[in-house]
C-alpha cells in the first residue's frame, strides 16, 4: 500500500481577487507528522478548511483513505476519519466538557434519532469519553461547563473531542495560538504522544513547537507550497529563511 | 441548569393548573376555567416553539401557521360530519407536522434573519390561502359544527372534562420533552444552537435533526390549533396570523427559552397581563410594550429564571 493516506492535487481557492490557495500539491503518509508553516495570510487555514470540509476548493482534489473526498461535507468526512481543531477555539460553550466529549462520541455511535433515554445515562457514551479527557489531562475538569475552563484547558478539549472521534487524519489548526508558556509546553507533551498513533498535520505559527513535532514541514507562501521537506532541510533551506524563518529561527 | 429543580417548578406549576377549576367553581367565576384553559393551549403551542427555538436557537417566525392547520383540521371534518377526536386530532398532528417538514425542509437551509423572513413568509402565505377558501368561512370564519368527540365519559361541552383533557395533554408534553431534550436527539439540538460548525466538525449532519425537530414542534403545534379551535368553537384564518406567531415568541422569551416550563408561564403571564390590561384601556399592548423590554433587558432567562433553580443554561 503506497498510497499516502492524504493526496492533494492541485488545489486552488480564490475570495475575490485573493488567492488564498494556489495550486497546492500535498501528500501524507500513514503515522507522519506534516507541519504547514507559513507567514501570516499565506492561506494555511484557508487550506485546513478545504481538507476538513468547510471551505469548498474552486478545483482540484482531495483524496483521503483511498478515495476522493473533494465534495464530500465536513460531517461525511469525519466519518472517513478525519478531525480538525479550529484556530479559534470552538467548543459547546454551554455543555460540561464530559458532555463536549460525550457528543463528539455520540456523532460517531449511530444517528442520533434516539428520544427518550438521557444521553448523560449512557455509559457507551459516557466512559470512552472519560478515557479520552484523562487522556488529554482533563480527568479532573469533566464536569466543568466548557465555557468557564481555562484557555488552555479549552484547546485540550478541543484535541478531545477530535479524539473523541476516532480518527485517522488530525487536522490541528494552529493547537497553541494564545497560550502562555506552561500552556503550551503541555499541548506539545500531549501532541507528542499522539504522534505515531495518528496522522497529523499540523498549522503553527510557533517553530519550537513545529521542530518539536513535525516528520516533515512544508511552507506555504501566497497559497504556494515553496518548499517541502525534513525539519532540517527547511531550517536551512535559503528560500525559506529568506520568506519566513529569518527572525523567528536563530542560526 | 439543576433539572430537579426544574422538576419541581413543572410540578408546582401543573398543580397550580389543576387546582384553577376547583378555586374558580368556589370563587363563582367560572370565567377563569374559560381563561385558563386558553392559556394551556397557548402554552402546548408556545411549549413546540421552545423546542425548535430555545433549544435549537431556531427563530420561526411562522409557528402560529400549524395552529391555523391544527384549527382547520377539526373545523372541516366537522363541517362534514367527522367529529371523532380520534381522527381530528391526529389528522392535526399529521397535516401539520407534513407542513413544517415542507416549510422547514426550505427555511433551514437559511439562517438568522433569512431564516425568520422565510418561516414568516410561509405562514403568512397560508393566512392567505386560508382567507382565500370561501366554503371553509374565507376572511369571516365560520362557526365550530361541533366540539371533536372523545368518546365514552370525555365530552368536551362539559368545560371541567376539556379543561382537564388539555392539562393531562399539556403535562404528558412537559413530561415527554423533558425526556426529548436529554436524550440523544435533544442533545444534538442543544448542539446547534450552541456551535453547530463544531457539531458538524465531529460528524453530525445536522440538517436532518433541525428538520426533524421543526416537524415535531410543527406537529405538536397542530394539536394546540385543533384544541383553540374547540376553544374558541370558531375557526378563523386569524389563528395563523403573523401576529399570533410574535405572540407565541414572546410567550417563549417571557418565560425564558430553553426551559419547557418556561414558556408555560410565559403564556399565563402574556393572557392574563392581556386580561387584567385590556380591562383597563383598549391600548392595553402600550403598557404590555415596555415590560417586554424591561424583561429582555433585566430578567433575559424571563420569568423562570426570576424563580429560584430554573436556568435556561444547560449544566
Amino acid at each position: 500500500m503506497a498510497e499516502p493516506l492524504l493526496a492533494v492535487r492541485g488545489l486552488r481557492k480564490r475570495f475575490g481577487g485573493l488567492v488564498a490557495t494556489d495550486g497546492v500539491d500535498l501528500e501524507v503518509a500513514e503515522g507522519e507528522a506534516l507541519a504547514i508553516i507559513g507567514p501570516n495570510g499565506a492561506g494555511k487555514t484557508t487550506l485546513i478548511g478545504q481538507l476538513s470540509g468547510d471551505v469548498r476548493p474552486d478545483a482540484g482534489t482531495i483524496r483521503f483513505a483511498g478515495a476522493d473526498v473533494t465534495a464530500l461535507p465536513a460531517a461525511a468526512r469525519s466519518h472517513r476519519g478525519l478531525a480538525r481543531s479550529f484556530q479559534i477555539t470552538s467548543i459547546f460553550r454551554e455543555f460540561t466538557a464530559l458532555d463536549n466529549v460525550a457528543l463528539a462520541v455520540q456523532a460517531h455511535a449511530g444517528h442520533s434519532f434516539r428520544f427518550w433515554r438521557s444521553a448523560r445515562a449512557e455509559a457507551v457514551l459516557r466512559e470512552p469519553a472519560r478515557v479520552i479527557l484523562a487522556q488529554v489531562g482533563l480527568e479532573g475538569r469533566a464536569d466543568v461547563v466548557a465555557g468557564t475552563l481555562a484557555h488552555g484547558e479549552q484547546r485540550q478539549l478541543e484535541i478531545a473531542m477530535a479524539l473523541a472521534t476516532r480518527p485517522r487524519l488530525l487536522l490541528l489548526d494552529e493547537p497553541v495560538a494564545g497560550m502562555g508558556a506552561d500552556e503550551s509546553q503541555r499541548m506539545v507533551q500531549l501532541l507528542r504522544a499522539l504522534r505515531g498513533r495518528h496522522t497529523i498535520v499540523l498549522v503553527e505559527h510557533d517553530m519550537d513547537v513545529v521542530f518539536a513535532l513535525a516528520d516533515r514541514i512544508s511552507v506555504l507562501v501566497y497559497g504556494r507550497v515553496i518548499a517541502t521537506g525534513a525539519p532540517e532541510t527547511i531550517r536551512l533551506d535559503a528560500e525559506v529563511r529568506r520568506a519566513y524563518l529569518g527572525e523567528e529561527v536563530p542560526g | 441548569m439543576r433539572p430537579r429543580r426544574r422538576a419541581l417548578v413543572t410540578i408546582v406549576t401543573l398543580a397550580a393548573l389543576a387546582a384553577v377549576p376547583v378555586i374558580a367553581g368556589l370563587a363563582y367565576q367560572p370565567f377563569y376555567l374559560d381563561l385558563f384553559r386558553r392559556i394551556m393551549i397557548f402554552a402546548i403551542a408556545a411549549v413546540s416553539l421552545d423546542i425548535i427555538l430555545g433549544y435549537g436557537g431556531m427563530v420561526s417566525l411562522g409557528h402560529a401557521a400549524y395552529l391555523g392547520i391544527g384549527a382547520y383540521a377539526v373545523a372541516v371534518p366537522a363541517l362534514h360530519g367527522i367529529h371523532s377526536a380520534w381522527l381530528q386530532w391526529p389528522l392535526a398532528m399529521a397535516l401539520s407536522g407534513l407542513a413544517a417538514l415542507l416549510i422547514g425542509a426550505v427555511s433551514l437551509r437559511t439562517s438568522g434573519v433569512y431564516f425568520i423572513m422565510i418561516t414568516l413568509a410561509f405562514a403568512q402565505m397560508l393566512y392567505y390561502i386560508g382567507i382565500s377558501i370561501e366554503p371553509w368561512g374565507g376572511d369571516d370564519g365560520m362557526r365550530l359544527a361541533g366540539r371533536s368527540q372523545l368518546g365514552g365519559p370525555l365530552d368536551l361541552g362539559d368545560p371541567h372534562v376539556f379543561y382537564y383533557v388539555v392539562l393531562a395533554l399539556l403535562a404528558a408534553l412537559l413530561l415527554v420533552g423533558e425526556r426529548v431534550v436529554e436524550a440523544r436527539f435533544g442533545t444534538v439540538i442543544r448542539a446547534v444552537k450552541s456551535n453547530e460548525a463544531r457539531l458538524q466538525a465531529i460528524g453530525v449532519a445536522s440538517f436532518r435533526y433541525k428538520l426533524a425537530a421543526f416537524v415535531l414542534a410543527g406537529a405538536v403545534c397542530g394539536l394546540a390549533g385543533a384544541l383553540l379551535a374547540n376553544q374558541t368553537e370558531y375557526l378563523t384564518p386569524s389563528f395563523m396570523h403573523w401576529t399570533r406567531s410574535g405572540d407565541i415568541i414572546v410567550m417563549v422569551i417571557l418565560g425564558g427559552m430553553g426551559t419547557l416550563v418556561g414558556p408555560v408561564l410565559g403564556a399565563a403571564a402574556l393572557l392574563l397581563l392581556e386580561h387584567v390590561l385590556s380591562a383597563w384601556t383598549v391600548h392595553w399592548q402600550v403598557i404590555l410594550g415596555p415590560l417586554l423590554v424591561l424583561v429582555v433587558l433585566y430578567a433575559r432567562g424571563g420569568l423562570s429564571s426570576v424563580l429560584p433553580g430554573v436556568g435556561a443554561r444547560h449544566g
